[in-house]
């Protein structure tokens, strides 16, 4: 029934989707961040789950600790108009909502009703750091250097786009 | 109900939340915050799919998730510096409220 | 006589561990292993902030703190029980969840990265494969506690002393990572362990450690300059500086709280020295051949006592830096000399042992690291200086 991975996950998962929606309905923008987080670190402890220690601490390093924190300094760059309570929905929220309900209930029924997700789990794979790295420097070198390229012009875009423009006197 | 559909079934429901959160808010940010969630989600499936699939000597879904956590990273650093430009010139990040080029 | 002194501790939890039913066994050997490493930490806590005061006192030419016990050694008590009792004053407007949390977001996350230290022969805790970036990963989780207690104390203040330490702290975290880089591409591995037994052995009298070779005492001087910034310690501590901005991001914490935060600050610091000895510095192994009688966790805490003494040495000469000299260091200094080190680690990994690659990787680092001294001195210039209200 209800085995010992079984039960880490379920208290995992809860983590993970309370911190979801709560940074998806909270009116307070900080508290939203947090909550995100408080969500990406479940799904890190989820990923150490399946054995992908790699993914797993990359996780923690790259999205608590770097992006977290930009969302962060973003939401408190851009507060100007506080005080007056606004509302937090959009003019079309309900076909927002109705279409994510609708992407989830076809989700949910290929998954509950394919034939190929019914296998169990195999034992777990051996991975460690030294197999990826050689897997990155071998068959995936290439999106490597892509990914390089296209950090970089990231960095420069995003510093070129949030720049102060200097007023010629 | 395998583990591998109790994953799978997690990061739909992820999906979903962050998918309604970035149709159904009005800042910019929490957009942004949905869109993170539906990228995370997207790797828990490539993770999920890579531990209990066929192959997973090849770490091709891990190598997958990799790439996909740094490409998210880029996109959320360019994604809130137009957000903070877009907030210098009409002063909000409403999103009902920047629409000067609605026709 | 040695070997058994060695194990001792490790024999110990296994004698421990099997006084245990068979279930409960690796539960047990697991809370032993946290509750002697929490324990040994603590004390080293009390231990760490008596020595801070009293080596910053006599460097500063006066006595530290000499009341409390024999030359005040029982100061970390009384500080304790103050600690302990005084009131804890939460502002009406804070952020009530979010302002308990912080503390707790910062000491958590600090004492799981001790978690993949070698203290010993065998004496790891937790022997990960990836144990280097584990450290990484919950050491960027402590930023988002420096954030809460800014944010939620809903103080000028404190929120501007907060983005201070997050920037100055996401500065330094990346030549702090390239600069453990060049260990762990010499080692091979990311396991803390394997880091240290590739510094085993000695030619003659000279141990194999990665400090003593020009690429790893450049990346060792690289990482603790790191580290300091990274805990926040002076030179680096204009955000909690005590005479500007009064204690910064947690100025409106008192009593257990800041107490917390005081300890997660000297932990975190404990756990970047331990994984500087562990990188550079040959982990447990000792020094000279003729010295490996002293047992190894011994020779890992001496390490760990001597950086700390370095840490206090630097904390009481050194001025504090300003915030953009700070920003300066570590982006057009540190960034340069971190990748210049990667590369002269990987030029000595592929020239022959002799004489030629010491003198050249020496070159390669000391070469630009006098020239982007001058460079960024004379603000740009390496032309000589012009005067333009002289002659």
């Amino acid at each position: 029934m209800v085995n010992e991975p079984m039960a880490t996950l379920i208290v995992l998962a809860s983590l993970t989707l309370a911190g979801a929606l709560a940074a998806m309905w909270l009116r307070n923008l900080v508290h939203c961040a947090l909550a995100l987080a408080v969500s990406l670190a479940g799904l890190a402890a989820v990923y150490l789950q399946l054995d992908a220690q790699f993914v797993g601490f990359a996780q923690l390093l790259v999205y608590v600790g770097a992006v977290a924190i930009l969302i962060v300094f973003a939401i408190l760059l851009t507060r100007g108009s506080e005080p007056h309570p606004q509302p937090i929905l959009s003019s079309t929220w309900l076909v927002g909502a109705g279409v994510a309900v609708a992407v989830f209930a076809v989700f949910a029924w290929g998954i509950l009703s394919s034939k190929a997700v019914k296998q169990e789990a195999a034992p777990a794979p051996a991975t460690t750091v030294a197999q990826l790295g050689n897997q990155l420097m071998t068959h995936y070198i290439l999106p490597l250097e892509v990914l390089g390229l296209l950090l970089t012009s990231a960095l420069i875009g995003a510093v070129l786009i949030a720049m102060q423009e200097r007023r010629p006197r | 109900m395998t583990s591998l559909q109790a994953y799978l079934l997690l990061s739909a429901l992820l999906f979903a939340i962050g998918l309604a959160g970035a149709l159904a808010r009005r800042n910019a940010i929490i957009v942004l915050i949905g869109i993170e969630l539906m990228l995370n989600a997207a790797n828990l499936n490539f993770i999920a799919f890579w531990r209990f699939g066929p192959n997973p000597e090849a770490l091709t879904g891990v190598l997958f998730a990799i790439f996909s956590i740094g490409i998210a990273a880029a996109e959320a650093a360019v994604g809130l510096a137009l957000v903070i430009s877009i907030y210098r010139h009409q002063k909000t990040t409403d999103l009902g409220q920047v629409d000067s080029l609605k026709g | 006589m040695a070997e058994p002194l060695d194990q001792i501790f490790v024999t110990l939890k296994r004698l421990l561990v099997q006084l245990a039913p068979v279930g409960w066994q690796p539960f047990l050997a697991a809370i032993i292993s946290v509750a002697a490493v929490i324990a040994t930490f603590a004390a080293l806590f009390a231990l760490a902030t008596v020595l801070e005061r009293k080596g910053l006192g006599r460097i500063q030419n006066r006595y530290g703190p000499n009341r409390v016990g024999p030359f005040g050694f029982l100061q970390p008590v009384a500080d304790g029980l103050k600690a302990l009792t005084k009131e804890d004053v939460v502002p009406r407007a804070a952020d009530q969840l979010v302002h308990f949390l912080a503390p707790l977001v910062l000491v958590v996350p600090v004492f799981l990265s001790l978690a993949v230290l070698p203290m010993g022969r065998n004496m790891v805790p937790v022997d990960l494969d990836g144990g280097v970036l584990f450290f990484f990963a919950v050491g960027a989780a402590t930023e988002l506690s420096v954030f809460m207690a800014g944010w939620s104390s809903r103080n000028k203040y404190s929120l501007l002393g907060a983005m201070r330490a997050i920037a100055q702290m996401i500065s330094y975290e990346v030549p702090l990572i390239l600069s453990a880089l060049a260990a762990i591409m010499m080692a091979g591995s990311l396991s803390t362990v394997k880091i240290v037994e590739a510094q085993a052995g000695y030619t003659g009298w000279l141990p194999h450690w990665y400090a003593l070779t020009p690429w790893g005492f450049a990346g060792l001087l690289l990482f603790l300059i790191g580290a300091t910034a990274e805990s926040n310690r002076s030179p680096f501590d204009l955000p909690e500086g005590e005479s500007e901005i009064i204690a910064g991001y947690y100025v409106e914490y008192s009593g257990f709280k800041f107490a917390l935060f005081f300890l997660g600050e000297y932990i975190g610091m404990f756990a970047a020295s331990g994984l500087a000895i562990t990188l550079f510095l040959g982990g447990w192994h000792a020094p000279l051949p003729f010295l490996e009688w002293f047992p190894s966790w011994g020779w890992f805490f001496a390490k760990l006592l001597g950086l700390l003494a370095l840490f206090i040495w630097v904390r009481g000469t050194l001025p504090r830096l300003r915030m953009d000299q700070l920003m300066n260091f570590a982006w057009k200094f540190m960034l340069p000399m971190t990748l210049i080190n990667i590369l002269v680690t990987g030029a000595w990994r592929f020239m022959g042992a002799g004489a030629a690659r010491w003198v050249v990787c020496s070159l390669l680092i000391l070469v630009p690291y006098v020239l982007l001294g001058r460079v960024l001195r004379a603000g740009g210039q390496v032309a000589p200086r012009v005067y333009r209200y002289g002659e």
